[in-house]
């Protein structure tokens, strides 16, 4: 099942030039461009882990395409999605996020429905994925 | 072959270029122009990048007929004297290469050794390829290049930044334009000690000293430009001081020249200061007068080789 997080999830994956090309229209608008990975997506798991710091004074999209790079190098199989934070005064949160690697195979989600008291169902949802240990996912 | 040949020769029929509509169209007269105006002297480096800058513009315009020869390598390495302008024409650099549509944005990060080496094991790597990261899309310019490398202590960490530097400098040569700069002895020292580095740079450009005239008019062009005016007296003075100045040891090139005006400034306020009581105009504001000028310690010890400049 494909993880539709962020902004063009329901697109056809982003080609590095698109995605060069987003960069170059964060930049432009003097947004600072971060990168965060994760094995373990969910839609409640937003906060990814960071992979190095937000690059605030980077005038080119090549110096994030060269730290993407590296990103996907570190890790092959996870997911890797790109932020863009507005710093400016009284807007301060992320203007634009989009999933630039995704694994090969996503199993996807479980429903698991759980008897609550009196005849109260509670569901939840559970990646397939998180049934084996960090770092062997995927 | 043929078959290549014929590919080639298939646009040139149909459609000629004039060459003086591109260089009209991209900027590159007005900026060398510019050049022309606003850096006096230096004929070896004003030649080497109008060789670049025409270079540029000739694979643009192969580009339309599909030709290709891959982007030129335009790492550059400046040596000079100090006070040379190496820094002044690296950052004209950076904005000559974004005209020409080689570099994309055209600004130039500045660095020295401290910026790129680190203090511990493992400290190296995320520092240099931080800056890297930062100039991609611009010019990288290394102060003293030569402090990377320091052969008398065996662990240093400056032979890491120059490996990280030698591996973007040859791949990613369309993203970042790397400018070492440096006094001449020290760098060429610091090349053979890293042939690598020196066989990855196109261009070694050396910047010559400037001559008393060339001095001279550059001391003119700051003045305009800090709008002050100099009178016929004082015109001579500095002409002396400048023949006196240049016998003397220290001697910076146009940062002399520059630190010596800034003294005069001084005196020349110090003087409107010191009679009060007249009304000034702006004449005496603007003008400099020969007593500003000869008041420096260069005409007190001539010859004697004074340490302190004044």
């Amino acid at each position: 099942m494909r993880l539709t997080q962020g902004t063009f999830s329901f697109l056809p994956d982003l080609s590095d030039d698109q995605i060069r090309a987003q960069i170059e229209y964060c930049l432009t608008n003097g947004w600072a461009v971060s990168l965060e990975y994760t094995d373990d997506p969910h839609p409640r798991n937003t906060y990814w882990e960071m992979y190095g710091n937000p690059m605030f004074d980077i005038k080119d999209a090549a110096g994030i395409m060269t730290e993407l790079q590296a990103c996907r190098k570190t890790f092959p199989r996870h997911y890797i999605k790109l932020n863009a934070f507005d710093s400016t005064r009284g807007v301060e949160s992320l203007k634009l996020s989009f999933i630039v690697q995704r694994p090969g195979q996503e199993p996807g989600f479980v429903l698991q429905r759980e008897e609550g008291k009196g005849r109260i169902q509670r569901y939840t949802l559970r990646a397939y994925a998180t049934q084996q240990p960090e770092n062997q996912r995927y | 072959m043929p078959a290549n040949e014929t590919s080639l020769q298939a646009p040139e029929a149909e459609s000629r270029i004039d060459i003086d509509a591109v260089l009209r169209e991209s900027r590159v007269e007005e900026v060398l122009e510019r050049l022309e105006r606003e850096l006096i002297g230096l004929r070896p480096v004003k030649t080497r990048i109008k060789e670049i800058a025409a270079l540029l513009l000739v694979d643009k315009l192969r580009g339309k007929f599909g030709l290709s020869a891959g982007p030129p390598s335009l790492h550059m390495c400046f040596t000079g004297n100090p006070g040379t302008g190496k820094t002044t024409v690296a950052l004209r650099m950076a904005e000559i290469l974004h005209v020409l549509g080689y570099s994309r944005k055209g600004h130039l990060v500045a660095v020295t050794r401290d910026d790129l080496v680190g203090q511990y094991i493992g400290h190296t790597a995320p520092k240099t390829r931080e800056v890297l990261k930062r100039a991609m899309g611009g010019v990288l310019f290394i102060d003293e290049a030569y402090y990377l490398y320091k052969p008398e202590n065996e662990r240093d960490y400056g032979q890491e930044a120059i490996e990280i530097l030698l591996q973007v400098m040859e791949n990613q040569r369309d993203d970042l334009v790397v400018i070492l700069a440096g006094y001449k002895d020290r760098m060429q020292r610091f090349f053979e000690s890293n042939p690598g580095l020196s066989s990855r740079i196109a261009h070694h450009i050396d910047f010559p000293d400037y001559n008393g005239e060339e001095l001279f008019e550059i001391a003119e062009l700051m003045l305009t430009d800090m709008q002050y005016q100099l009178n016929e007296e004082a015109r001579r003075a500095l002409v002396e001081y400048i023949t006196l100045r240049r016998g003397q040891p220290h001697f910076a090139n146009a940062r002399s020249i520059r630190n010596a005006l800034d003294r005069t400034r001084l005196r020349h306020a110090n003087r409107l200061f010191a009679n009060r009581g007249g009304v000034l105009t702006r004449e005496d504001l603007v003008t400099i007068s020969a007593e500003d000028i000869r008041a420096s310690r260069v005409f007190l010890s001539s010859g004697e080789g004074k340490r302190h400049e004044s």
